[in-house]
């Protein structure tokens, strides 16, 4: 008998819509077919489909530059692992490991960074939403409170009067940077002088100990400079302390917001061509800080609580073809077991998407549907593929971040998720949710627990 | 169905419709069955012959041929 020639589905393309269209790079069609050694369908066999899949390698690498980079202009450099970005629990230890501490915004990550084993006096607390207990708690844990809004402060100033501690506290400043929209909802104004009345207040109550000052300028910030200005606010409130009060700020928070290599939606170029590298904000915000005039020896600590840029790359997202479909208008569909349910970036992000198999050189475009029964239920609007059949697979780039901590428990369960070690060892680090453990928390009274049909 | 009389296509797969000025690539089984369908071939005919040829079974053709034949009245390679 002789052998069959390898099938592929038959493909036209128009030729007249330019070379560089909107459908995107050659590169994107090279297929993925390992993951730091480890082949990608051997993981979908093992722990099934969709799945997440996180390199620790990744996770490290992407660490020790970023510090490596801060550490190399600046004396003083501390980074606190954003919790809501990822707070997989074998993730954060990653960071802790690499010497992170931790940055939370609530008291579900405050007890989550707590049990991973971090130090109270490492936990940043920051968020608008933190009731006397909560707060109690942290002044206990000696925390660094960081505060959002003088109703805050207030009952600050009132658990504080019962204490002999007085509570570690830092005030998030808002401001002006030249960037639109400006993040104006959270902490004391800069410009209008709210900033410099909550300092004012706490250091005259004599209640709180005013340790630091934080401030996030917004998320995915393309504008290096936009961090120079913040940082010469942020300085010119502490030496004006100094000035004022003979008092040193020990810390100066820039937060998070550096952008990952992500392709922000409707953007012409691609992400990894256009997005700055770390260095460019480390240079901004460093630069700035040093020539700020402080004394030599009074050089506040830089804290920072970069997201996304430190773990985007580093997870990806797996998944199986369902099914293709031709829309009315002609154009191709394409339909993943992976969906906005389990991706909550493809709203922000046109993702890249590698093909696992190789499906050949020519390619059609399409839209990437996911599974679930929505018309919003879009992971890749346009994007040029090679020719996909139902069984082949596919892998989402750049989704470690805020995917796991945001997805939707909705319609299906959510996938297991898997972590690559140094040496290429898989590790289950969450079970693909069941319909028992979902249930678990649902009570039915006794009355609708029989029914006829 | 029927193709439109004057296209002209290449082995490497570069299809020329000489009275819209459009063109078109196609992979090598794409042009395979283009050729087929311009010599008159049925569509019975072709799905034999792809079976004889090729690692796959009679559904997917079916449904792929069909997926392409839409996809020539969409660019207009057929005529109406
Ligand atoms: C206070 C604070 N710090 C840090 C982050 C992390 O931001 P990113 O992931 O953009 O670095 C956020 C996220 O919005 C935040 O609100």
């Amino acid at each position: 008998m002789k052998t069959k020639k390898t099938y592929e589905r038959p493909l036209i393309k128009s030729l007249n819509s330019g070379l560089m269209n909107k459908f995107g790079k050659r590169t994107e069609w090279t297929p993925l077919t390992e993951i730091d050694g480890v082949k990608v369908v051997d993981l979908l066999n093992e722990y099934g489909s969709p799945l997440f899949v996180y390199s620790e390698k990744k996770i490290r690498e992407n660490y020790q530059h970023a510090k490596r980079v801060f550490e190399t202009r600046y004396p003083k450099v501390q980074f606190a692992w954003s919790y809501k970005t990822c707070y997989l629990n074998a993730v954060c230890d990653v960071y802790h490991q690499e010497g992170s501490w931790a940055e939370v915004v609530s008291r579900f990550e405050y007890e989550k960074a707590l049990k991973n084993g971090v130090p109270g006096d490492k936990i940043i607390f920051n968020g608008p939403d933190k009731t006397d207990d909560d707060l109690m708690l942290a002044i206990k844990n000696n925390s660094p409170i960081h505060i959002d809004h003088l109703d805050e402060l207030y009952r600050l100033h009132e658990l504080a009067s019962g204490l002999t501690k007085k509570p570690k506290v830092a005030i998030r400043v808002n401001m002006d940077t030249g960037i639109y929209p400006m993040w104006d909802r959270f902490g004391f104004n800069y410009e209008n002088g709210q900033a410099w009345d909550a300092i004012n207040k706490i250091i005259t109550l004599n209640k709180l100990d005013l340790v630091g000052l934080h401030t996030h300028i917004g998320t995915f910030m393309l504008t290096p400079s936009a961090y120079a200005v913040a940082a010469s606010k942020m300085a010119d409130l502490a030496i004006n302390i100094k000035k004022k009060y003979k008092k040193s700020i020990s810390y100066i928070d820039m937060g998070g917001g550096f952008a990952s290599k992500n392709t922000l939606k409707g953007s012409y170029y691609m992400g990894s061509d256009t997005v700055p590298d770390i260095e460019e904000y480390a240079e901004a915000i460093t630069s700035t800080l040093i020539n700020a005039g402080f004394d030599k020896d009074e050089m506040p600590y830089l804290y920072l609580e970069t997201g996304r840029a430190l773990v985007d790359d580093a997870g990806f997202l797996m998944g199986t073809v369902i099914a293709n479909k031709r829309l009315s208008d002609g154009r191709r569909a394409t339909i993943l077991d992976f969906g906005v349910n389990v991706m909550f970036t493809s709203f922000w992000y046109d993702h890249k998407i590698s093909p696992v198999e190789e499906l050949g050189y020519h390619t059609e475009d399409t839209t990437l549907y996911g599974p679930m029964c929505m018309n919003i239920d879009v992971v890749r609007e346009n994007i040029s593929m090679p020719p996909l059949s139902p069984g082949n697979h596919v892998v989402a780039h750049f989704v470690g971040a805020y995917n796991v901590t945001q997805s939707m428990q909705f319609i299906s369960l959510r996938p297991a998720i898997v972590m690559i070690d140094l040496h290429g060892k898989p590790h289950l680090i969450k079970t693909k949710e069941t319909l028992e453990g979902i249930q678990r928390d649902e009570l039915v009274p006794q009355h609708l627990k029989t029914f006829k049909l | 169905m029927k193709l439109k009389k004057d296209l002209a296509i290449s082995d490497s797969g570069f299809l020329f419709n000489p009275s819209s000025g459009d063109s078109f690539s196609l992979n090598p089984i794409g042009v395979e069955i283009f050729k087929l369908l311009q010599k008159g071939e049925s569509d019975d005919a072709i799905i034999t012959l792809l079976l004889n040829d090729y690692a796959v079974d009679k559904n997917t053709i079916d449904k792929d041929l069909n997926d392409f034949k839409i996809m020539l009245t969409n660019h207009k390679l057929i005529n109406a």
